[in-house]
């Protein structure tokens, strides 16, 4: 059923995410064990050369895998990749979003591939991703 | 950066996907999926295999001896393949990093950059892989703007 509903271009439901807090990212930094001061260290963020910490860029691929998961399914992913471009800050409110590039058969299953991007309230991008799932029958 | 890190290795070591990870990841990705809440089978979510950091030591590192400025790192492209599920809570994981790649680029604003792509593949019990990270991390020559 799924299958017959996916098309090139079919898009998936928008996520918002914000406006981001340093919780956000402690909470993301404990769950992954990173636990790099320029993510929550004001201090250290400083001597290192931003005006303050930024956002763990692992945590919006995560929420991004989120994104991609809850519509097509957690079991389903067979590929997940993403770039950064610009950073995000705290305050900032990101839109998650993507849509069906391809639509194929391989070895007897029905694959899709997405392209998804996070965008920041500015129109920046945040982040690019790609990925790839498997249509069960 | 020193091209001859391509191809270091690090040792083997052991990653246990636990239930009450998998939830603490979950919710930290902000997902309440049933798949990921099941119990004992749960799925684990797509990037959960960054956490891998709680499972390594020093010599799981294939970095060595090498020196890096780490106010200068970058997560600049990071991978997940699996061939089949996203290993399910309770499977017990063997894996290996190694270097795969290190090549430089000059930087329109962070002077000139070294690029290092790290692999990491997963198996399970049976010697299968079911998962393999790649991850590009990026030496920039200053702090970008």
């Amino acid at each position: 059923m799924m299958w017959d509903k996916l098309e090139v271009g079919t898009v998936g439901p928008v996520l918002e995410d914000g406006p981001l807090t340093i919780t956000d990212f402690v909470r993301y930094q404990g769950a992954s064990g990173d636990m790099n001061p320029i993510h929550h260290d004001t201090e250290f963020a400083q001597k290192a050369g931003f005006p303050q910490p930024f956002a763990v860029g692992m945590r919006q691929a995560g929420v991004l895998a989120t994104w991609a998961t809850d519509w097509l399914g957690p079991a389903n992913v067979r590929r997940f990749k993403v770039q950064w471009r610009e950073q995000a800050w705290p305050g900032d409110v990101l839109t998650y979003s993507g849509a069906v590039t391809a639509k194929r058969e391989e070895d007897g299953q029905r694959l899709v591939d997405l392209e998804m991007t996070v965008t920041r309230q500015t129109g920046g991008t945040h982040l690019k991703g790609w990925a790839t799932f498997v249509v069960p029958a | 950066m020193d091209k001859s890190l391509e191809g270091r290795r690090g040792q083997p070591f052991r990653m246990v996907v636990e239930e009450g990870k998998v939830r603490e990841f979950a919710r930290a990705v902000k997902s309440s999926n049933a798949a990921y809440l099941q119990g004992p089978q749960a799925t684990s979510p797509t990037t959960f295999l960054a956490s891998a950091a709680f499972w390594q030591r020093q010599e799981h590192s294939p970095w060595g001896d090498a020196r890096l400025n780490w106010e200068r790192i970058l997560h600049g492209e990071q991978e997940f393949v699996f061939p089949g599920p996203p290993p399910a809570a309770g499977t017990e994981l063997v894996a290996e990093s190694r270097i795969d790649r290190v090549f430089e680029k000059e930087g329109k604003r962070g002077g000139t950059m070294t690029f290092v792509e790290l692999v990491t593949e997963y198996r399970d019990g049976s010697g299968a892989i079911v998962a393999e990270s790649r991850s590009t991390v990026i030496e920039t020559g200053k702090a970008p703007q």
